[in-house]
């Protein structure tokens, strides 16, 4: 069918994708029947299914080759095993913060666990989708779940707007990406990725410039990045905090699937194109990212901007246009998911029923109040604003050697200048946390299970950044050259 | 001879009802229209030989959607004044996006004049050839993957629209299916039995 196709694999690498979209199914109904007396049930399902899930990819989905299936539609490689085995890990980890916070807020529908499914499958159908048919099937499945979700608290009036800002922007994007993917048909004749990375090598031609740079805004919105960023605080702000929890992390590994597959792998042939657009994109966002956080005052918002400046360096890691880069910008996707996963299980921890803790203020004296959290708070913030020797920093690191040895010294000049801003931010949490009066805030709550994940979560983030090789050998044997 | 005769017969068919979709002051003349138009636009995929694709456009066009569009407009009280008053101020646009769109029609339908031959008409098919067999040859066989997953999407559709807008109030007059479907014919009709009364 394809010159030079693969052989078709066995079908069994695409267990994960069965089995999550069979479990999904299964819980639904199990939640329509015994969903109303047994509150817990859907909840608890959810965790098995998802822990199935995680022995399952082990066993089944990891495969050393690169695998074509259902007619070159869906790619199982290296890379497809490696990421939905953290994604898998990472919903995991984020329903298990979010479970309290939901039975406080009286947030019960067993749809909300199933939600949280489907948009897991958007994403596992984008880390393996080989053609724009199943790319752009993802992003949908992805992206419906998660208006869904957004809007979930129907009485809250912040996470309504949201939502409607959310979904009508996510709709426009969708329409940029169709329009674009539409205008690389029409000069390819293909919807084939591997197809289009043999077919589009030519130099740059007016209608691909304009297809890719479809292609490109839609991808920028996904990560959240200038200046398709505006969705982003608002909906950071305004969802309950256990789905911003899931858009923060879960997602971003969607995001990055997304990209990963679009344009360094089906615009291969015309790196020049996009490269370029991918820079100035990923320059407004650390500009915007870094400036616009010092003005928040809402921890929610304040993420929501570093999710912009973090969005721009995994953007400065493709701008490269060379493998170390993609590298790079993959350990980089996986340090930034499994700090913010504890940033926001913080944030979750210490809210209580009846109190969002989403003010920055609110975290004044809590190392007199708790100082294990607070000291995880601060390991935390020290990762994500890249100080040494936490997972962040080498994440930072290895994206500035990539553009250092793609010879783009300015970027990585501007990289660090505009890291050194950012810090400002993070370290103003630490200081509420350790140098500000407690007032009469109130000491958290014991929760012990929720602490310990929190512990092993923090304890991941510092062992990572204290031995970082190991997950640089996992990027650079799933991403070979 | 027979085919074009049809073909012009249901073209002005339609586009007599697109005017009418127009031009209608009443809303369910309007949508009544659109009906008519979509019937007629069938029989005209039926005479190009794209009979799976007619009788989907009956099905869930017009047996579905217009009909559910009706319920719409009946239901809702719409002040056509108010829809009408802004008419005139946004004219000019309208002329603008008209104005392109016959532009472009005049493109696609110049491009023979042009010299360039994008027109080709399809080969003809055999009398035993079904493009509803090679359809689902199609879906559910090369493209049965993308066909799964957007039923998944449909799937997320039902649930998200139903857990965000389904509300159990206490006081709701919900029907009880169990109970309407347990119900007998005793249970709800007593015959009374009365004297005829008799006028003295």
């Amino acid at each position: 069918m394809m010159p030079g196709a693969l052989p078709s694999g066995p079908l069994a690498l695409a267990i994960p994708e069965m089995w999550l979209a069979g479990s999904a199914c299964l819980i639904l109904l199990c939640d329509v029947y015994f969903g109303s007396t047994r509150r817990s049930l859907t909840a608890t399902l959810t965790m098995l299914a998802l822990t199935i899930g995680v022995a399952l990819t082990g066993q089944y989905g990891l495969s050393t080759q690169r695998f074509l299936l259902f007619n070159g539609l869906y790619v199982a490689d290296p890379l497809a095993g490696f990421l939905k085995m953290a994604a898998f890990v990472a919903m995991a980890t984020a329903i298990f913060y979010s479970q309290d916070y939901l039975e406080q807020r009286a947030i019960r529908g067993g749809e909300y666990y199933v939600l949280c499914l489907t948009a897991l499958l958007g994403i596992f159908v984008l880390i393996s989708a080989n053609s724009l048919l199943t790319v752009y099937l993802g992003i949908e499945l992805l992206s419906l779940s998660l208006y869904a979700l957004v809007a979930f608290d129907r009485d809250s009036g912040i996470a309504a707007e949201a939502a409607t800002k959310y979904f009508v922007l996510g709709a426009i994007s969708s329409g940029i990406l169709l329009y674009g993917m539409s205008m690389l048909y029409g000069l390819t004749g293909t919807l084939d990725l591997d197809r289009l990375s043999t077919i589009v090598r030519s130099g740059p031609d007016a209608a691909l410039i304009i297809g890719v740079a479809f292609v490109v805004a839609a991808i920028a919105f996904k990560f959240g990045a200038v200046p398709f960023h505006m969705w982003v605080p608002d909906v950071y702000e305004g969802a309950p905090t256990s789905v911003t929890l899931f858009i923060a992390t879960v997602s971003n590994l969607g995001s990055f699937a997304l990209i990963l597959r679009l344009l360094a792998h089906g615009l291969a042939g015309t790196p020049a194109i996009w490269t370029q657009m991918l820079m100035a994109v990923a320059v407004l966002s650390l500009l915007v990212g870094n400036l616009g956080a010092i003005a928040q005052t809402n921890i929610k918002r304040m993420l929501a901007y570093s999710a912009i400046a973090n969005a721009g360096f995994v953007l400065l890691g493709f701008a490269s246009g060379v493998n170390a880069g993609y590298q790079a910008a993959l350990n980089f996707t996986i340090a930034y998911v499994i700090t913010t996963l504890a940033s926001f299980g913080m944030i979750l921890m210490l809210s209580r029923s009846g109190f969002e803790h989403d003010q920055i203020a609110d975290f004044k004296g809590l190392a007199s109040r708790d100082p294990l959290l607070a000291a995880m708070m601060l390991a935390l913030m020290f990762s994500t604003a890249g100080v040494p020797p936490f997972i962040g920093f080498w994440a930072k690191l290895w994206i500035i050697q990539a553009l250092l040895g793609s010879r783009h010294a300015w970027l990585a000049t501007f990289a660090v200048l505009i890291s050194v801003v950012g810090a400002f931010y993070y370290l103003r949490v630490v200081w509420y946390m350790y140098f500000e009066a407690a007032g009469d805030r109130p000491v958290p709550e014991a929760r012990a299970r929720m602490r310990f994940i929190l512990v092993i979560n923090t304890v991941a983030v510092t062992v990572m950044g204290v031995l970082p090789n190991a997950l640089l050998r996992i990027c650079e044997r799933v991403l070979p050259p | 001879m027979l085919p074009l005769i049809l073909f012009y017969l249901f073209a002005t068919v339609l586009v007599l009802a697109a005017v009418a979709v127009i031009v209608s002051r009443n809303p369910v003349y309007a949508a009544l229209s659109l009906v008519l138009c979509f019937v007629t636009s069938a029989a005209i995929w039926l005479l190009i030989e794209a009979e799976f694709l007619a009788i989907v456009l009956v099905l869930v066009y017009v047996g579905a959607v217009m009909v559910l569009f009706l319920f719409v407009i009946m239901m809702l009280d719409i002040d056509l004044e108010e829809l009408r008053a802004g008419f005139t101020r946004f004219a000019w646009l309208g002329w603008i996006v008209a104005g392109v769109i016959v532009l472009e029609i005049a493109g696609v339908v110049l491009t023979g004049k042009l010299g360039i031959d994008v027109t080709r008409g399809a080969a003809p098919l055999p009398a035993n050839y079904s493009n509803t067999q090679e359809l689902g040859a199609l879906l559910y066989g090369r493209y049965a993957y993308p066909f799964e997953i957007a039923a998944m999407v449909l799937l997320v559709a039902i649930v998200a629209a139903i857990a965000l807008t389904l509300r159990h109030r206490p006081n709701l007059k919900a029907q009880d299916i169990g109970r309407q479907v347990a119900a007998r014919a005793s249970e709800r009709v007593r015959l009374v039995k009365m004297d005829s009364e008799h006028r003295e």
